[in-house]
């Protein structure tokens, strides 16, 4: 369970947030000129990214704004969070060495990976 | 490659003589070789059914299985073996259906019991607006000749005694579909069993080898890296459940995956309690006891990607409410373990299996919460799908291309009660 | 229940009969039922999972795997308790497990000799043929396994939840726990100090108590001195009886506390357990370690057990559990427990020891009392059944030697065993800590923490005192930034130092015979080193295969004892080092936690929220019945006496088409929608256009996603300028209300506009019916309801009984309606008046059953009935809601997508059966020719009714290709007939909509 820094009203138990997934997806200005594949890469692709993901999230039993949020996928670290509009900031995440791999520390199947 | 011999309870009365010291390995651990006629990254089940039906019906013996970690480990491990085929769209049952007549005769194919048990799997309705859904896919299902039937609220009591049918609880049961030849089955043993078969027909199943690139050129795939050095084939099968998105990174292909958690628990075991499987969507409760005694729950997803196969407790507490409320008998039971897993998660939650515009490169991912059960066939129509570079026709309406048509499959059920 | 010394921990004035399998026994007020029993000497507790051996017990806490059993009977009876932390109190009751039909005799034991046919994995390898006889196999096998029984009532108990806020979470109260909270404590933290156990004190409760000293105090003087100052800091909290489970991110951990650990059977509805939640800023892991088992041939014999938990019940319990002991170990931690037998009394027939040379503390203690010390033997066997009698030992590395010169036989009724220790790191690891192995003592110790967790003490594989307690102060300092703190020198403690030797890592004893032998490594799953050998031998080399297909350290114990055992097997067998084998996860619950507790108070009336109308009371006392929309409760029709489903509903339907009905529509979503750019934001998130519209006037709309699915849908009235009042269906108001914030603050922040939810804020009463102007023109005289005035789709804020409501003349049956918002307050004063006048119309209360049929009969309709998140506007035949001209809207692109452009999509039609009386079911499939199955489906009847304005039945259903086909047959084969239908135009009622218009 995470504690959610919400930018407008402090730490707050992850319990009151919900998640909107990707950040920065904006939407299309001139949908009629996109082809069907390029609507359905604003639609549906996702980054998913194992490490560091910038994504949305909703304080809904709070204030009820939506702000973003960096997270590090592959340890669930909080890596920093702000407001809607601000621009994304460059963050070192502690993540995995290897695409599929764990990070040094942090990962929640660390216990069974061999380290060498 | 060795023939395996065979298992009953002969042999392991012979072995007993010996004590148990003359067994062959269910499978082998080889180092890679350099090249391979087709080359599967993911050991779990969906992979090792890839990779066997890619040698028993089509040939193709020279494959290797690339697991990062031990086979089995991820999904196929962690779920809670519910395997049904009552879908609701005709290329959802279709598919499902076929994956539930390969899982009838498994563990005689494989030699291997994977104790499938057909004890049945109960959807319940809740209200009315569930009572409607249900009947449209238990209709769907009659005519699509999957066995499924409709049990009022008396019936399912008397088919699962222990479910509170009380009309006063605040959801109360007001009916559910049944059907019987669904039901459970050994996780771990699929895995194993399918390993077994495959390694025996001469697959290489390469244990803690990591992949680290997607080698492609003039688009057409040529190998991949791995942490046990490059491996060469011209066809590459990806069955990475959580971390396909990872692998298809590696080859620039970009997908409608989300990976989230999803968490599940079992109890300490007891004396037979429950001999179905009870599903309810409308206030999240899966519950069944495993062979050994320990009820086993699932919960829902977490609303966010992660890759730490852990989500939050809060999920839990919702699902055990959700028991309580709909087995009161079971709130002195203790929940022994607990963990997570990472299910890749499509729009339509619906399955991808699929060419991509890279020759030679396949994906079958997108499974989300309800892999377990199409294992067998997903493997079946991949590893066609694999050897002929074309879809077979179950698999077909499953492929990348419905995501900008806007032909999905969209097995949400519908959208929420409404007026 | 002889005691052998005046402890304090037990009250002797205090004498507890309870009964085990049915006998009654005495024990006293503090003992657990395993000090209870093995004072009446009893050791046999239980029998094995799979071959029913006799098993005792062989802890004394948390991680006994042996002595489980079945607590009280009927309501309150609970599995799988471990008797080791079962406190005793009058008349409890418990029954042994897994055993038929007596503990003594358990014909189930037959599996013991058969064992040779049941190694590890042996149901994957048979019960194949024939097929068909699976589930009779299935049958027998279920009944073998399984434990203890489920409880077949409802539990009489609550439970509750807590959520607790601190600076440090201290968890253990050993040493270390409670020298951590009295630092924290002085320097004004807010501190949390949990105990699972009923008393603190840790292992100090096990040791002799005189030593060792602290500052020259004995150990328990010093314990109860820091107990006594904890207790006295306004800022410090400790709580005994209390497990932590679970150690979750951002220090949120879980722990139980049992609060009738002595009550018993208590009165139902009290709260029995109570689950913390509790966020630290900082914790302190001073969780202990575990005495580790050495495996040998038949190391499972009642009597058999750790040598520290031995302990704990000789000096906690005043307790003997043996006369005639012996010790096996690989340590000097067991010296202590030897000499402190030795001085009760009691008879130490030797300790066995593997390491050739020790000259530590206690081992020079036990050689001056004249203890027997058998260094480098190892124990090859043991014998008795019911409780161990004998033991065989042989001199280690004596291979070439003839085995029985070397060997030793020596008669005992107990052994206490002590393999070394293992770190308590299950927290540590759950908060994702980094664990590293240390090859001196065979131990996974924590390296690095991940969060802001410290381990102190033997959970952080630090087993000496006078280290433990000179590394404390500085380690919290740095940990806690004490900077400036009240610690002082003279206030630091200090311990002797006590010289011990190494420990000597032994995993197995007589290595080369596994095969022929039965050391079990994971007792209550009956796994032994064979298994664990075969499964290597089979392949299975990581150490989770080995684990599930060995099932070791799967049981109710979660292998505490067994786990690093399996580990030492594998990697002696494997020639692998440990460290590269690297652990199973440690999973969450630390120990098991009760289901009810995790519910918490979510139970049942508190399952989840119920939300009712202002006139839900009126409802109920007309004889309502309900329908679950979401949380709300709606009315779904009103039989009177003699009135079944259908004949209510024909009377409500036909009531409201023929005079007037009246509809609690409260539960639609209403937001209220202001702002300078309302207008464009509307025409952004509904299909049609919004700019024009007028004050006053009231427009229907469809919202969809992004995808072009409908979503909702809704009337949406201008009430100013810049001020909307939108409503919404049931259901979905939260999520069109969540969705719309999204929309405008993440992708139009640019548009001023601001959304509050009043749906709770107005009662709605719909009034419907050709009498409905009526009625409302006798509710106030003074108000011009002329169609001229106040047509259809309009507004007006109209005065009714001296309130202030929001009238709209829009309508979801096809009649003249008035829908009244009135403020909540006064909805049902309204409402009452409405009844009273509206008598002399037949006012007839509908339900929402009788709401679905007047809609369906004009063909309207709703969100998740007709769709299902598949359905386009433009299958529902809407085309006219899709705007051509503007530019975009959400949804608008993804409409003429390939797929959603074609022809043969599912439309939206109607359906007439062939036989008006029978009625479709909704959800029934439709197909165009009868065949064998499978069957084509070209579609599916989403709402079916009876009208009696029709005096036919009628449906609505969506079909492929349907908007084409009109006047088509279809057939519905349901299970017992074939139900022949003709496709129609969906609206069945007034398409001319002078009804609406009047």
């Amino acid at each position: 369970m995470f504690l959610i820094n919400c930018p407008y009203c402090g730490e707050r138990d992850q319990a009151e947030f919900s998640c909107g997934g990707e950040a920065h997806i904006a939407r299309p200005k001139n949908p009629p000129d996109l082809t069907d594949d390029q609507w359905a890469e604003y639609l549906f692709i996702r980054k998913n990214d194992k490490g560091l993901h910038y994504e949305r999230w909703n304080h809904a039993f709070g204030c009820r704004q939506w702000f973003n949020l960096a997270r590090n996928t592959a340890t669930d670290e909080i890596l920093a969070v702000y407001k809607m509009g601000d621009k994304p900031p460059k963050l070192y995440a502690n993540v995995p060495i290897t695409p599929s791999g764990e990070p040094d520390i942090g990962s929640g199947n660390l216990s069974t990976s061999k380290k060498k | 490659m060795t023939t395996k011999k065979k298992y009953s309870f002969f042999s392991i009365a012979k072995n007993a003589l010996s004590h148990h010291e003359q067994w062959q390995k269910t499978w082998n651990s080889p180092e890679p070789k350099k090249n391979y006629d087709a080359i599967i990254v993911g050991g779990g089940g969906h992979g090792l059914t890839t990779a066997y039906y890619l040698a028993k019906n089509h040939g193709i013996k020279n494959i290797a299985v690339i697991e990062k970690g031990w086979i089995g480990g991820g999904n196929t491990g962690r779920n809670t073996t519910i395997i049904r085929s009552n879908y609701l769209w005709d290329q959802s049952a279709a598919l499902y259906e076929h994956a539930l007549k390969l899982w009838e005769g498994m563990s005689q194919e494989l030699n291997y019991n994977v104790m499938f048990s057909q004890r049945g799997v109960l959807n319940v309705a809740h209200n009315l607006h569930d009572v409607r859904e249900l009947k449209r896919r238990w209709h769907a299902n009659r005519l699509n000749d999957i066995d499924c039937e409709w049990l009022d609220t008396k019936k399912v009591k008397q088919f699962c005694p222990i479910i509170n049918t009380s009309p006063h609880i605040r959801y109360p049961v007001l009916g559910a579909t049944l059907q019987r030849r669904a039901g459970t089955a050994r996780h771990d043993a699929v895995a194993w069993g399918y390993a077994r078969g495959a390694d025996e027909m001469g697959v290489d199943i390469i244990q803690n080898c990591e992949v680290t690139g997607i080698n492609i050129k003039n688009g057409n795939i040529t190998g991949i890296e791995t942490t046990k050095g490059t491996i060469n084939s011209n066809k590459v099968g990806v069955a990475a459940a959580g971390h396909t998105s990872v692998i298809a990174n590696m080859a620039g292909i970009r997908l409608p995956l989300e990976s989230k958690p999803l968490q599940a628990l079992v109890s300490e075991p007891v004396k037979p309690v429950i001999d179905t499987v009870v599903m309810s969507n409308t206030i999240h409760a899966y519950v069944s006891q495993s062979d050994k005694g320990e009820l086993v729950i699932g919960a829902g997803t977490d609303g966010y990607t992660s890759y730490t196969q852990r989500g939050g407790f809060n999920i839990v507490e919702d699902t055990l409410m959700a028991i309580v409320e709909l087995f009161p008998i079971f709130s002195r039971m203790k929940m022994l373990r607990h963990w997570g897993g990472i299910v890749d998660i499509c729009p339509d939650a619906s399955p991808i299996i699929s060419k991509t515009h890279i020759n030679g490169l396949y994906f079958n991912c997108g499974w989300g919460t309800g892999g377990f059960k199409a294992t067998p066939g997903s493997g079946w129509v991949f590893a066609h799908t694999i050897a002929n570079d074309e879809a077979h026709s179950l698999n077909a309406p499953f492929s990348i291309n419905r995501f900008s048509s806007g032909e999905l499959v969209d097995e949400h059920g519908a959208a929420a009660v409404a007026h | 229940m002889k005691r052998l010394q005046n402890n304090k921990n037990i009250e002797k004035n205090k004498i507890i009969n309870f009964y085990f399998d049915g006998k009654k026994y005495q024990g006293y007020k503090g003992d657990t039922l395993a000090s209870a029993l093995l004072a009446n000497k009893i050791h046999l507790v239980g029998r094995s999972f799979k071959y029913h051996r006799p098993r005792g017990i062989v802890s004394a806490g948390s991680e006994e795997p042996n002595g489980i059993v079945q607590l009280e009977t009927r309501e309150y009876t609970e599995p799988n308790r471990r008797v080791t932390e079962i406190q005793i109190y009058e008349g409890l009751k418990a029954f042994s497990q897994n055993n038929w039909p007596f503990l003594n005799f358990d014909l189930g034991a037959i599996n013991d000799l058969l064992s040779p046919f049941f190694p590890a994995g042996f149901y994957y390898k048979t019960f194949m043929w024939p097929p068909k006889f699976w589930k009779t196999y299935e049958f027998f096998i279920r009944h073998a396994a399984g434990l203890g029984k489920s409880p077949k009532k409802d539990d009489p108990h609550k439970y509750e939840h807590f959520h607790y806020h601190c600076d440090l979470l201290v968890v253990g109260s050993g040493i270390s726990g409670l020298y951590t909270a009295e630092i924290a404590a002085k320097n004004n933290l807010k501190v949390l100090l949990i105990e699972q156990e009923n008393e603190f004190g840790g292992e100090i409760l096990s040791s002799h108590g005189d030593n060792p000293k602290i500052n020259n105090i004995p150990i328990n003087i010093w314990k109860n001195d820091i107990i006594n100052k904890l207790k006295g800091y306004s800022n410090v909290k400790i709580i005994s009886n209390t497990t932590c489970f679970a150690y979750f991110h951002y220090n949120l951990l879980l722990a139980i506390q049992d609060l009738e650990p002595e009550k018993g059977l208590s009165k139902t509805h009290e709260i029995r357990q109570r689950i913390w939640k509790i966020r630290s800023k900082k914790v302190v892991l001073a969780t202990g370690a575990i005495e580790r088992p050495i495996i040998f041939n038949n190391n499972d014999r009642p009597g058999i057990m750790l040598a520290n938990s031995a302990r704990k019940y000789l000096n906690k319990y005043g307790v003997s559990v043996g006369q005639n002991l012996l010790f096996f170990t690989n340590n000097d931690s067991a010296y202590e427990t030897a000499i402190d037998f030795f001085h009760k009394g009691l008879n130490v027939q030797a300790i066995v020891d593997v390491r050739n040379e020790t000259n530590g503390h206690f081992t020079k203690i036990a050689k001056d009392l004249g203890i027997t010390i058998l260094n480098g033997y190892e124990i090859v066997n043991t014998i008795g059944r019911l409780r161990v009698q004998e033991v065989k030992l042989k001199k280690l590395h004596t291979n070439n030697i003839d085995e029985n010169k070397s060997s030793i036989t020596i008669k005992c009724d107990t052994i206490c065993v002590s393999g070394g220790w293992t770190p308590t790191v299950h927290l540590f690891t759950q908060s994702k800590g980094k664990l590293k192995y240390r090859d001196l003592d065979g131990s996974f110790i924590p390296e690095r923490a991940f969060q802001n967790t410290l381990c102190v003490g033997s959970c952080n594989g630090d087993y000496d005192l006078h280290k433990i307690l000179e590394s404390i102060p500085s380690n919290l300092n740095n940990f806690l930034d004490l900077k400036g703190s009240k610690l002082s020198n003279e206030e630091n403690y200090k311990t002797d130092k006590v010289l011990n030797d190494n420990h000597k890592n032994i995993w197995i004893t007589s290595k080369q015979k596994i095969s022929k032998t039965k050391m079990f490594v994971d007792f209550q799953n009956d796994v032994t080193a064979k298994d664990i050998k075969l499964a290597l031998k089979e392949g299975f080399q990581s150490i989770e295969h080995v684990k599930r297909y060995t099932t070791t350290g799967m049981a109710t114990d979660q292998g505490k004892t067994s786990n690093v055992n399996a580990l030492g097997i594998i990697s002696e067998l494997t020639n692998t080092d440990i460290s590269e084998l690297g652990t199973t996860t440690f999973r969450l619950p630390y120990t098991p936690v009760t289901f009810g507790a995790l519910a918490g108070r979510h139970v049942k009336e508190f399952f989840d929220l119920e939300r009712t109308t202002p006139m839900h009371d009126w409802h109920v006392n007309n004889n309502a019945m309900f329908e679950d929309v979401g949380q709300w409760k709606r009315a779904w029709y009103y039989p009177k006496k003699n009135e079944n489903f259908s004949s209510a509903l024909n009377r409500e339907v036909k009531a409201t088409r023929d005079s007037l009905g009246i509809l609690d529509a409260s539960t639609l979503g209403k937001i209220d929608i202001q702002g300078r750019d309302v207008s464009e934001f509307l025409n952004r998130i509904y299909t049609n256009a919004w700019s024009k519209l007028e004050i006053g006037k009231c427009r229907y709309g469809v919202m969809l996603g992004d995808d072009g699915m409908v979503i909702d849908d809704g009337v949406t009235t201008r009430l100013g300028e810049y001020h909307y009042l939108m409503s919404t269906t049931t259901g979905n108001a939260a999520s069109v209300m969540s969705k719309l914030e999204d929309w405008l603050q993440t992708e139009w922040p640019e548009l001023e506009v601001y959304l509050t939810s009043v749906t709770e804020q107005y009662g709605t009463i719909s009034l419907n019916g050709p009498n409905s102007r009526k009625l409302i023109e006798k509710i106030n005289s003074d108000f011009d309801f002329s169609k001229n005035n106040f047509p259809h789709m309009s507004y007006k804020n109209i005065n009714l009984c001296g309130i202030d409501c929001r009238v709209m003349r829009i309508s979801f049956t096809g009649e003249l309606c008035y829908e009244i918002n009135v403020p909540s307050v006064y909805a049902k004063y309204l409402w009452d008046i409405c009844i009273d006048k509206g008598q002399e119309y037949n006012i007839t209360p509908y339900g929402t059953e009788a709401m679905h049929v007047l809609r369906a009969e004009k063909g309207f309709i709703i969100v998740g009935q007709e769709t299902d998140g598949s359905v386009t506007p433009v299958d529902l035949d809407m085309d006219w809601i899709v705007s051509k001209k503007k530019f975009d809207f959400v949804g608008k692109r993804a409409l003429n997508r390939s797929d959603t452009i074609k022809k043969d999509r599912k439309q939206l039609v109607g359906l007439k059966t062939k036989d008006p009386k029978i009625i479709l079911e909704e959800g029934a499939q439709l197909v165009e020719k009868i065949t064998t199955l499978p069957m084509k489906m070209v579609g599916h009847v989403t709402s079916s009714y009876y009208s009696p304005n029709l005096n036919s039945s009628f449906a609505l259903a969506l079909i492929k290709g349907g908007l084409e086909k009109k006047g088509e047959k279809l057939f519905a084969p349901m299970q017992n007939e074939t139900i022949e239908v003709e496709i129609t135009d969906p609206v069945f009622i007034d398409p001319q909509n002078t009804r609406i218009n009047q």
